[in-house]
């Protein structure tokens, strides 16, 4: 029974979802919007579970002094923090998203500057990787350092100043070659799914149940 | 003067996360655990104040009749996920991860198909008049012939994939500069805003 019934909702609602596509008329038109709905609303409950996971792995590094544990402390304060402010700001203001509001003060100056700062610093690592990549030592690896350098001259102002026909042929490589191959990849990927998709359906792929 | 205060802690994280390009340290550690906490705290309320509240309450509350009490099953699958909290009856999880399971199963056939199948079939079956649909077309099967394994790379085959990987090559090269572009665009704007808005350096 444990397993049972969780693989018969699996295909029941996998079925729903591909008869419905099929046949769009009542009373199974209205089932798969309504089971996307559905669908959204467990995912949000979902979320306790991911919060109930940070905040015990952390309460308990704070509880064993672990190396680092003042760290687990801050997240711990950002996290209920950040609860608070947005659980004050839903009670008060019209939306959660009200510009002036305490939690847009929270998204305008905390979450905005980590996560865009935190996604530039790429911008160094991925030229050390570069440089480490680049190093043109086979064809493929040519191949890469070429491509990447039109294109990366090819979308800035200094590349047409250079040479006119950068941003020409840097528009030819992502709209010929690049659109070729990551179509090849693209249409592999869809038959993947498509073909774990019906595993699952089917009962074949469980390690969700374990 | 809450806004001059926002700014110097948006300027204090900023320098706090790039320090980590000195090398790792505290203010980067505090930075980083900061931002984990603030995001997951935010996503959460995201998602219940822009899901779970349109979706399920304010449902509950306008509906009438059947389209009200059908809510039911959705409410009880969520609260059902959160019996993995009890030991005991954590098994019941099993049916709300089912249902998810099956749902996304369900749109992977549909979806792919419609969505991502077709019209990239549809897309790559171009008359061969130009050169660009001739290499179109030759890329797209090299690229497909590289990514199959059921037969031995020998032969024609090799040949094949030796040309998608040639394509593959080209992709990756061309999704490498376009990622550094946008990477360093963040870090342009972030500069910006040190250099503009918190130390008021260029006016």
């Amino acid at each position: 029974m444990k397993k049972e019934i969780p693989l018969a909702i699996t295909f029941i609602t996998g079925l729903i979802i591909i008869v419905t596509f099929f046949i769009p008329h009542q009373p199974l038109g209205t089932m798969q919007q309504r089971l996307l709905l559905w669908y959204s609303i467990v995912l949000g409950f979902t979320m306790l579970l991911g919060m109930d996971s940070l905040l015990r792995s952390n309460i308990r590094k704070i509880a064993k002094r672990s190396p680092g544990w003042p760290f687990a402390l801050v997240l711990i304060i950002g996290f209920l923090g950040t609860l608070i402010v947005g659980i004050y700001t839903w009670a008060t203001s019209e939306s959660l998203l009200s510009l002036g509001s305490s939690f847009m003060y929270v998204y305008t100056y905390f979450i905005i500057p980590l996560q865009a700062t935190m996604f530039s610093l790429l911008a160094f690592f991925i030229a050390s990787a570069a440089y480490r990549a680049f190093r043109a030592r086979t064809m493929e690896a040519t191949l890469l350092l070429i491509t990447a350098a039109i294109v990366m001259l090819g979308r800035v102002p200094i590349g047409a100043e250079i040479w006119d026909k950068f941003p020409l042929i840097q528009d030819w490589i992502m709209e010929v070659p690049q659109m070729a191959a990551k179509r090849g990849i693209v249409i592999g990927v869809a038959l993947g799914t498509i073909a774990m998709s019906l595993r699952v359906i089917l009962g074949l792929e469980r390690t969700y149940l374990t | 003067m809450m806004q001059i205060i926002g700014t110097w802690i948006a300027a204090g994280l900023t320098l706090a996360i790039f320090s980590f390009l000195y090398k790792d340290n505290p203010f980067y550690k505090f930075a980083e655990h900061l931002y984990v906490g603030v995001s997951a705290a935010y996503a959460i309320l995201y998602v219940f104040y822009f899901d779970v509240k349109p979706l399920l309450y304010e449902k509950f509350l306008t509906e009438q009749g059947a389209e009200k009490w059908i809510l039911f099953f959705p409410a009880a699958f969520g609260l059902i996920m959160l019996a993995r909290w009890i030991p005991k009856i954590s098994w019941l999880s099993r049916w709300s991860i089912a249902l998810t399971v099956g749902i996304a199963a369900g749109l992977g056939i549909t979806g792919q198909i419609q969505g991502i199948l077709l019209p990239q079939i549809r897309g790559t079956l171009v008359p061969l008049t130009s050169v660009n649909n001739v290499i179109m077309v030759i890329g797209v099967i090299a690229t497909l012939v590289y990514f199959y394994f059921s037969i031995a790379h020998k032969g024609a085959v090799k040949h094949g994939a030796r040309l998608g990987m040639v394509f593959i090559m080209v992709a990756f090269g061309a999704s490498f500069g376009y990622t550094v572009m946008a990477r360093i665009s963040l870090l342009i704007g972030r500069l910006h805003f040190l250099v503009y808005e918190w130390l008021h350096l260029v006016k």
